[in-house]
């Protein structure tokens, strides 16, 4: 495996908010990384911001942030176009407003080979039907004339994902793709990207608030909890032996059929997620935390559990 | 002893242009005092319209709904407010953004026309603090709170009038999993201690399965399979049930994504197609289930409807 996405050190403020602070984590080719936390913990801003689509009034500053070596502070929104759709490429949570209703399916997908690789109509077209078939859509041919609202959400879903591979990108980024589907579509589009990850060695880095998702199809996980990576682990061993209070909290969240029983409550946070300004010190989480004590409110060092597993508290190991 | 809710043979069409869809197609289950039902299905399949037809927010076509032993029919808006009341999934879409919380608490009480402002005040408060919120957030808007304390403001909603039974349509939805857990078990403690009556509405099957006591399955507007829970998830009889729950995906880590062996979507249900209508995604569909109607298959405490169950 060769690194294929280094964000080092990201923070990303939107005016008196720190949306987020310090993140860093790497993607690696062939590998699924999922993203994980709640809303507003600056997972979705994260994507954003590696994309360079953030917001007019949001900053972002980074120690580190590469793309297969390229440095993408220093690149202009020209170079930064012609990375994006192309060797780096996005999926969005509601496939009906990220398409553009106004333009059939087949237009859309053929205006990114064009621009990104000055191909001919023809063999965009071309390109657009294979696509569409590999991601299991029948009937191809007739999908590139139809517009949007003619498609049903899983259909769109895989239309989004088609596009998103036209120019071969190296790296996916998926951000809640799955969110606004049914449970059983749910599934096969995350089969679909398996399979696609697997087959074309895409590096995904997979945002999600579903720990089940993640456990499913991650091979590395990263726990976001108000703009920071609490904790970050290969999934089965996060799954075996979380560590941040944070994260064995939101495992106790979650009903499991057969082993959650009916009579019994679900372990649960109290509280909310608290707004963090910039300047914020200590640990977001010590206002839900049962373990924190003074020490928390100070700068927080980070753990290693294991050489590729660790987490940001006060409590070691 | 009469059922909390008794639904017999319930059919509700809708007038889409020139086509008539068929979202509620011949229902019928009861629910017990004090049980909890849950229902599956799709989007599209005919659930929320279900629990409209049972707060009586949309008359039926045809069939019977009664509540506690009363038909709906004949029951006026307020006799059915005390008896019924809902819980939506967005908190933020059914409650009145320019009102207070405690005005939004207070309303039912107030269109009863019976209460005296004090008592009003008095009630709205305990029902506030029963939910877990403060006095002082009885002074602010909606905006204001969270998506969890929404929704604590929509079930203190519908419990300021003691009702009987409670219909929570997708009710955590919308919400993070560590709020979800947190409103599910109020939702737990309230039936509890108020011997309430839910109906639970929700796609996510995990959720059911730690709420509910019985599980509905619908498809396109038919009730296709009903279990008491445990059966229902050991032992799923209809190849839909049996899809729905394999495309659960619980938090274990090394299975993988499970192949559901369904087509993509519904049906179009102004469209149903001949026999069992789940016959075109099915993966175990013979010739004749193109052309039979499954009967409605009793089973010791349920149903089944399915030519090879």
């Amino acid at each position: 495996m060769s690194t294929l996405l280094e964000v080092e050190k990201l923070e990303v403020g939107f005016g008196r908010t720190a949306a987020v602070r310090g993140t860093s984590f790497t993607v690696e080719r062939g590998e699924t990384h999922c993203l994980v936390g709640e809303s507003g913990c600056g997972k979705s801003v994260t994507a954003l911001a590696i994309m360079n689509l953030l917001a007019r009034n949001g900053v972002r500053r980074a120690a580190r942030l590469a793309f297969e070596g390229e440095d993408l502070q220093r690149l202009d929104e020209a170079g930064m176009s012609r990375l994006r759709g192309n060797a780096m490429a996005m999926i969005f949570q509601e496939p009906m407003t990220s398409l553009n209703p106004a333009y059939t399916v087949g237009s859309q997908m053929t205006e990114v080979l064009r621009r990104h690789k000055g191909t001919s109509q023809q063999v965009a077209t071309d390109r657009a039907a294979d696509l569409l078939a590999r991601v299991g859509i029948t009937a191809p041919g007739m999908r590139l004339g139809q517009f949007p609202h003619q498609l049903s959400g899983g259909l769109r879903q895989r239309v989004m994902i088609a596009m998103a591979l036209m120019c071969d990108p190296q790296l996916l980024i998926a951000d809640e793709p799955t969110t606004a589907l049914d449970v059983t579509v749910q599934a096969q589009i995350l089969r679909l990207l398996a399979t696609l990850q697997r087959e074309l060695g895409l590096g995904l880095l997979l945002i999600t608030h579903d720990l089940g998702i993640v456990a499913r199809v991650a091979t590395r996980v990263s726990v976001m909890y108000a703009g920071e990576v609490v904790e970050s682990a290969p999934t089965a061993e996060l799954f075996a032996d979380p560590k941040h209070p944070y994260t064995r909290g939101l495992l106790r969240c979650v009903p499991v059929p057969g082993k959650t029983r009916r009579d019994e409550p679900l372990g649960s946070i109290p509280g909310t997620v608290p707004r963090v300004g910039p300047g914020f010190e200590g640990c977001a989480f010590r206002d839900r935390c049962e373990f924190a004590d003074e020490t928390c409110k100070h700068t927080i060092p980070r753990h290693l559990a294991a050489p590729t597993h660790d987490f940001l508290c006060r409590l070691p190991a | 002893m009469t059922p909390a809710i008794e639904v017999r043979n319930v059919r509700r069409t809708f007038k889409a242009g020139r086509r008539t869809v068929v979202a509620v197609d011949g229902v019928s289950f009861s629910v017990p005092i004090g049980g909890v039902l849950g229902i599956v299905g799709e989007s599209g399949c005919g659930k929320s319209t279900l629990a409209r037809l049972i707060l009586g927010l949309l008359p039926a076509d045809s069939g019977e709904i009664a509540v506690e032993g009363n038909r709906l029919g004949d029951m006026d808006r307020k006799a059915r407010a005390r008896l019924i009341q809902p819980v939506f999934q967005d908190p933020f879409a059914s409650l009145n953004p320019l009102a207070r919380i405690r005005d939004i608490v207070g309303m039912p009480l107030v269109a009863q026309g019976t209460f005296s402002r004090a008592e009003v005040a008095g009630t709205v408060e305990e029902m506030l603090a029963r939910v877990g919120l403060t006095k002082e957030m009885g002074g602010r808007l909606p905006a204001e709170l969270s998506g969890g304390q929404r929704q604590r403001v929509a079930i203190a909603r519908a419990l300021v009038l003691r009702p009987r039974i409670v219909v929570c349509d997708e009710p955590t939805s919308a919400l993070d999993v560590s709020v979800q857990a947190q409103i599910l078990n109020l939702l737990a403690e309230l039936r509890r201690d108020l011997n309430l009556t839910y109906l639970f509405i929700s796609h996510n099957l995990a959720v059911v399965e730690h709420v509910a006591s019985e599980v509905a399955v619908m498809y396109l507007g038919r009730l296709v399979e009903r279990e008491p829970t445990e059966t229902l998830f050991a032992k799923p009889e209809h190849p839909y049930t049996r899809a729905l729950l394999a495309s659960v995906l619980t938090p274990e880590p090394g299975l993988g994504v499970p192949d559901v062996g369904l087509g993509d979507t519904l049906p179009d249900p102004a469209n149903i197609p001949s026999g069992c209508r789940f016959h075109p995604r099915c993966p175990i569909a013979e010739p004749r289930c193109a052309i039979e109607t499954p009967p409605l298959k009793p089973r010791p405490a349920g149903s089944v409807e399915c030519l090879l169950a």
